[in-house]
C-alpha cells in the first residue's frame, strides 16, 4: 500500500513558505465564487472541483456553459485546454515507476497532475528514493487537491462580499505565482529556451487558432528548445 | 442538483482525466535519461508558458475586464519583485493580487 512516511512529508510540502497553496487556495476561492454566480449549487461546485481538478478547464467549462454551448462542444473546448496534462504526465511519470510499485498507484494518483503539485514535483522529486517518490507524489496530489477543493467552498459561500476587483486581483494570482515558478525553474538552455518560446509563441498562436494556440506553442516552442539545447550539449 | 451542469461537469472531467491518463499509460517504456524524456520535458515547460501567457494576455472570466496596462503593469512589478527578493515566490504572488485589485479600481 501507500507508505505513509512519504505520503505525509509529500502531503506536508505544500506547508513550505514558498509553497503554491496559497496561490492555489485563492484562484479557487475566485472558481467558487465564479461557480455560484453562473447558478452551480455547493454539491455542484464541490464536485467539480474533484472531479475536474484544472482551474483552466473549470473556467473554459463556466464560460462554455454561460454561452449555452453543447456537451460535444464544452468537451472539445476542455479537451483543447487540458491537453497540456499529457506532456506534462509523460515528462514526470517517467521519474517515479519502480517495478517494486504497483501499477494502480500511478492510474490512480494522474489525477492529481496539475501545474502546482507538478512543480513542486519536479523541484523536489531528486532528494526522494525513486521507489518512494509515487507515495511522495500522491501525498503533494493530495494536499493540492484538499486546498482546492477547501478554496472552492470557501469562495462559494463568501461570493456575496467578494466585489469584481477582488476577484481580479484572486484571478491574477495563479498566473503570477507559476509566472515566477517558471522563471526559477530555467536554469539550463533547454528549459529557460522552452519558457521564453513558450511565453512568445502561445499569443503569436493565438491569432490564427485560440483553441490550438496553447498546443501550437508548446509543440513549436518546446521542439525548438530541444533542438538548441542538444546542439549546445554536442 | 440539475442534470446539464452534472452533465458538463462529467464531459469536463473526462476531458481532462483522458489527457492525464493517456500521459501514464505513454511514459511506460519511457527512460527519463532518454532523448524522448527530455523533448517531452521541453514541450511541458513551453506549453505551461503558452497557457500562462495566454491567461494573462488573452484571459477568460473577470481578469478579462481588468485593463491590458493594469494586467502588464501587474506582470512587470511582480518579476521585478521576485528578482530583487532573489526569487522568493511568495512577495510577488500576495502583491499581484493587492495590486490588481487596486489597479482594476484606479485605472
Amino acid at each position: 500500500m501507500i507508505n505513509k512516511e512519504f505520503f505525509f512529508k509529500g502531503f506536508k510540502s505544500i506547508i513550505k513558505p514558498d509553497s503554491p497553496a496559497l496561490a492555489l487556495g485563492c484562484c479557487f476561492i475566485a472558481i467558487g465564487a465564479l461557480l455560484k454566480n453562473l447558478g452551480f449549487n455547493i454539491q455542484e461546485s464541490i464536485f467539480s472541483t474533484m472531479l475536474t481538478y484544472a482551474l483552466p478547464g473549470s473556467l473554459v467549462m463556466a464560460e462554455s456553459l454561460l454561452v449555452g454551448a453543447s456537451l460535444l462542444n464544452i468537451f472539445l473546448a476542455v479537451w483543447f485546454v487540458n491537453a497540456r496534462l499529457y506532456p506534462m504526465a509523460v515528462s514526470l511519470f517517467p521519474l517515479m515507476m519502480h517495478k517494486s510499485q504497483p501499477k494502480w498507484k500511478y492510474y490512480f494518483s494522474c489525477h492529481f497532475i496539475a501545474v502546482s503539485a507538478w512543480l513542486i514535483m519536479k523541484s523536489n522529486y531528486k532528494s526522494i528514493e525513486k521507489k518512494n517518490r509515487i507515495d511522495f507524489w500522491i501525498g503533494i496530489g493530495c494536499a493540492t487537491w484538499t486546498t482546492a477543493v477547501i478554496g472552492t467552498f470557501i469562495g462559494f459561500y463568501a461570493s456575496d462580499y467578494l466585489d469584481k476587483n477582488i476577484m481580479m486581483g484572486l484571478a491574477i494570482l495563479n498566473p503570477i505565482y507559476f509566472l515566477c515558478m517558471m522563471v526559477g525553474a530555467m536554469k539550463t538552455i533547454q528549459i529557460g529556451a522552452s519558457v521564453i518560446l513558450g511565453l512568445l509563441l502561445g499569443p503569436f498562436f493565438y491569432f490564427f487558432s485560440p483553441e490550438w494556440s496553447i498546443l501550437l506553442g508548446g509543440l513549436f516552442g518546446g521542439t525548438i528548445a530541444y533542438f538548441l539545447g542538444e546542439l549546445n550539449v554536442n | 442538483m440539475s442534470t446539464s451542469i452534472v452533465l458538463a461537469i462529467l464531459v469536463t472531467s473526462l476531458a481532462t482525466f483522458s489527457s492525464r491518463l493517456l500521459g501514464v499509460i505513454s511514459s511506460n517504456g519511457i527512460k527519463e535519461t532518454s532523448k524522448l524524456f527530455r523533448w517531452f520535458n521541453c514541450l511541458a515547460y513551453s506549453t505551461l508558458a503558452a497557457l500562462i501567457a495566454r491567461t494573462i494576455i488573452f484571459p477568460v472570466g473577470v481578469l478579462s475586464d481588468a485593463s491590458y496596462l493594469s494586467r502588464f503593469t501587474v506582470v512587470l512589478l511582480c518579476l521585478f519583485i521576485f528578482f530583487i527578493s532573489k526569487k522568493n515566490f511568495v512577495y510577488p504572488t500576495v502583491l499581484s493580487a493587492i495590486m490588481m485589485a487596486l489597479l482594476s479600481e484606479y485605472l
